[in-house]
Formats: C-alpha cells, sequence, structure tokens
C-alpha cells in the first residue's frame, strides 16, 4: 500500500512538472513539442551578413544621383535614353530588361531587387545574386573573384561591379605580357 | 702464382690491416670534416643559422645597394599548403609570370621563369605534346584555346626530392619543397626528375637590375641564387610564412588563382575540393601535386 501510495505521489508530480513547463514554453515556438534527441538549431537569418567591401566603383561626380533626379519625375517608359547617360550601352539581356529594372525608379541612390526591395550599391551582390546565384555562393566562399590579403587571416572582398561593368559585364580581352625566351637563342 | 693476383678463393676474405687502416683514416676525416665543416640547412642549430642569416643580409645588401631582410621563418603548425587554380578563367595574360619574377628576384637575364603559362586546343583538352608556352598572339584569350599554368606543383611524393643525390631538396613539414642552394651541387638530377618542368638552373650568372630587387628575402625563397644551383617556386615562402597570399594569387586579373591551408576545413582550397571538378596534371606518375587545377563553371 505504501508502495503504491508513494508511486502515484511520483506519478502526480511528474504530471504537475511537464504541465509547468509546457505552460511556461513561448506561444508559438517551434521546439517547445519536440522530441528531446533532436537537437534544436536557431532558425537560420532570412538576410546573410553584410560583406565589408571597398566602395563600389562610381564614374567621377556621378553619386549621390538624386543630385539631379531628386526633382525630376520618373519616366517608367522603356526606351534609348538620350538626355543623359547616352555613354552607357546595355549589352546585359538588353532585350528582356533595361534601365529600371535594377535602379529604384523612385530613388536612384538604389537599386533594387525582383521583390521591389531596395538595396543600396555597397550591397549590389545581392542584386546579382538573383540570376547568378552559383556565382554568389562561390563569391561568399571566396572562390569566384580576386582577393588579397592573408590566407589564415583578414581577406578583402571586391564587389562584383568592381570586376564586372554592370552594363556591359563581358570582359574586354588583354594583351598578354611576353613570350618567354627560346633557349639558345 | 703471383702474390698480387687474387684468387676466387681468396677474394672473399676479411681485409688486411692496410686496408682497413686506411678505411678508418679516411672515415675519422670525414668525421671531423662534416662536424665542423659547412652545415645542411636543415641540420643547423638556431644560433649558426641567426648567424648565417645575418651573413647573408650584410652581404646581399652591400652588393645591391639597399637594406634587405633575410628571414629563416620555420613553418607554422597544422599547416599543409595548398593551391588552386581555375582553368575556366585563366586567359593566359601571363600576368602571374612577371609577378612571380619580381616578387623572387629571378634572373633577368639569362632569363628565368618559374611559372610557364602553356596554351591548349580546347578540342585537344589537356595535351602537353601539343602545347605551347611561346603563344604571343595580338590578345588573348585567343579563340579554341585554353591556358594551363605550370609552376612547381610541390608534390607530396615529389621524384626530385627522391633524387636528389645530395639531399639539397627536401619536403618541408608545411608541404613546400625546399631548396638550400648552398647545398645543391648542380647536378641537375632533379630536372630530370622532375615531370613538369618546374625546376630551373642557373646557367650563368644571375642579373637582376638593381633598383628591381625584392629586399624581403628567406633563406629558402627569394635570396639571390648563385650560378650552378637549381631553383623553383617556393609558394612564395617568404609571404606564405607570414600569412600572406603569394604573388601571383594577388595579381590574377581574374582571380584565376586561389591558395590555402588543406587542413583547415574553411579554406577555399577544401572548398574547391569539395564542390568542384578537380585534376591534377599527369596524375598516372603518382606525384601527388598539392596544386590543383579546377573548373568553376
Amino acid at each position: 500500500m505504501k508502495r503504491l501510495t508513494l508511486l502515484a505521489l511520483l506519478l502526480v508530480a511528474a504530471a504537475a512538472g511537464l504541465r509547468t513547463s509546457a505552460q511556461s514554453a513561448a506561444p508559438g515556438r517551434a521546439g517547445a513539442a519536440a522530441p528531446a534527441d533532436i537537437p534544436q538549431q536557431p532558425a537560420r537569418p532570412h538576410v546573410e551578413e553584410r560583406l565589408e567591401v571597398p566602395p563600389p566603383p562610381f564614374s567621377e561626380g556621378i553619386f549621390p544621383c538624386s543630385n539631379c533626379h531628386a526633382s525630376m519625375t520618373p519616366n517608367r517608359t522603356r526606351r534609348v535614353l538620350s538626355d543623359m547617360h547616352t555613354d552607357i550601352v546595355l549589352k546585359h539581356d538588353e532585350e528582356h530588361r533595361w534601365c529600371l529594372d535594377c535602379h529604384d525608379a523612385d530613388n536612384r541612390d538604389f537599386l533594387h531587387l525582383a521583390s521591389g526591395e531596395r538595396v543600396g550599391f555597397e550591397e549590389s551582390y545581392r542584386l546579382c545574386g538573383q540570376c547568378h546565384g552559383e556565382k554568389l555562393r562561390d563569391w561568399r566562399a571566396g572562390v569566384h573573384g580576386r582577393r588579397t590579403g592573408e590566407w589564415n587571416g583578414h581577406k578583402t572582398y571586391l564587389l562584383c561591379a568592381h570586376c564586372h561593368n554592370p552594363h556591359q559585364p563581358r570582359f574586354q580581352a588583354l594583351q598578354s605580357k611576353p613570350a618567354p625566351q627560346r633557349p639558345g637563342r | 702464382m703471383d702474390s698480387d693476383e687474387v684468387t676466387p678463393e681468396e677474394s672473399g676474405k676479411a681485409m688486411t690491416r692496410r686496408q682497413f687502416g686506411s678505411v678508418a683514416a679516411a672515415a675519422a676525416a670525414g668525421f671531423l670534416l662534416t662536424a665542423c665543416g659547412p652545415r645542411r640547412l636543415r641540420e643547423m642549430p638556431k644560433d649558426r643559422l641567426r648567424r648565417a642569416l645575418a651573413d647573408l643580409e650584410r652581404e646581399y645588401s652591400t652588393k645591391y645597394g639597399t637594406k634587405v631582410t633575410v628571414s629563416g621563418a620555420g613553418p607554422m603548425p597544422g599547416v599543409v599548403f595548398a593551391y588552386a587554380l581555375d582553368l575556366s578563367r585563366c586567359i593566359g595574360c601571363r600576368r602571374c609570370v612577371y609577378a612571380c619574377v619580381a616578387e623572387n628576384n629571378q634572373s633577368r637575364d639569362p632569363q628565368i621563369q618559374w611559372i610557364r603559362v602553356l596554351q591548349m586546343d580546347k578540342d585537344k583538352g589537356v595535351d602537353f605534346t601539343h602545347a605551347d608556352p611561346y603563344y604571343q598572339p595580338a590578345e588573348v584569350p585567343e579563340e579554341g584555346h585554353f591556358y594551363v599554368p605550370v609552376s612547381c606543383q610541390q608534390c607530396r611524393n615529389a621524384p626530385c626530392a627522391k633524387t636528389c643525390p645530395t639531399g639539397a631538396t627536401w619536403i618541408e613539414p608545411d608541404g613546400i619543397v625546399a631548396i638550400d642552394y648552398d647545398w645543391c651541387i648542380g647536378c641537375r638530377c632533379c630536372m630530370a626528375a622532375c615531370p613538369y618542368g618546374a625546376r630551373h638552373f642557373n646557367w650563368g650568372e644571375p642579373s637582376i637590375p638593381k633598383g628591381d630587387l625584392n629586399p624581403h628575402m628567406h633563406i629558402l625563397g627569394n635570396r639571390p641564387r648563385p650560378k650552378g644551383v637549381v631553383e623553383k617556386c617556393t609558394f612564395c615562402i617568404q609571404r606564405t610564412r607570414a600569412g600572406r597570399y603569394p604573388a601571383c594569387v594577388e595579381v590574377c586579373p581574374v582571380g584565376a588563382r586561389k591558395f590555402g591551408n588543406l587542413l583547415d576545413p574553411d579554406s577555399e582550397i577544401r572548398y574547391i575540393i569539395e564542390h568542384k571538378r578537380v585534376l591534377v596534371l599527369k596524375e598516372e606518375l603518382n606525384t601527388m601535386p598539392k596544386f590543383f587545377y579546377f573548373y568553376a563553371t
């Protein structure tokens, strides 16, 4: 009888303990009812951390764009520009896209993603990464593009635009340095 | 029977006292010479190495008229260097070749270049019999060709280190195949053994223009070599043992060159090995190079 009472008391205590722990759990938390043997990991942040890069390679005096554009009304008609920026020749999927598909129409100091989210020029890799996802992934790992610095320490990243002209990304051919001398010259 | 003749029965017998005496004397002389005489770099005690470095600094500073530092930095623990080169990106511009020449004080006349860029045909693939190192088109890259820069592959199973009769070349703990320029006798067995043509000989007195000397040197790396010794890529030992990238990695305009620590799972090299199509040159020779070629696309 004594043993049974003890057992009953223990069961009641355990049940009470469980109830209090369930009540103290934050409402809506995903891990509250998970089995104990699966390790709980924090949810991955949706936006990855911002990378340290040198300033974007703007042309002389062109930034901030709002110096001129703040007082102008945006013209969203797709056309070839004739008043200004005629030096920019677009050769980057120009059949399907034009300026305002990347440049934000309401605030020219920013670019925008396909979702409409505004990104700064110093984060332009997020814009390029929308189509060139595998390059962005390799660039984050340090495998795409040039890095200087220390192999076991601090390394610099460069923006996509530091090597690739975003309007005409294809590299121009270089002149090669001199060939080696033939032996027994 | 002549007493000078050695019969077949006698030839296998013990040596005479005279023979023993001369052998013992030669051994004693050899021991004395090696104990007091020149030492290999690998076996030099620390204080002797420091004096040797100071002597070298003084010699080069006087000869080239500029302040020179010669480092004797040893390998870092837990580090094995590896290199990866992106064949889909190299355009054959040869900027790596000349950056290497400038960084490592290579002789300009007679010309020595540690990196050799081979132009190959896309439809033939990696084919050394039809590779051309003397290409000089108006612009690179040329249509239908790809480029394979070749330098010392820092093999794990290095034929040069196995062949060297004096032990002047060996594999350091951090993976760099090093040469002791003072111990090399210039026999060039290593050059015959190397399947990549990566070792170069100083046939003449090397010459570096005075203003072009790189004063930051390492005793196993870029200190000016004398005539009659072999030299090769050392993964810029003077830079990498100080934590920096080799000169070729930093100068490549298309970012085709990657370098890092093979033992670090977060390094670029490990990422490349795990995620990209990686190959090594002349794999069938089992040299096990630490220089990987890959295609990023």
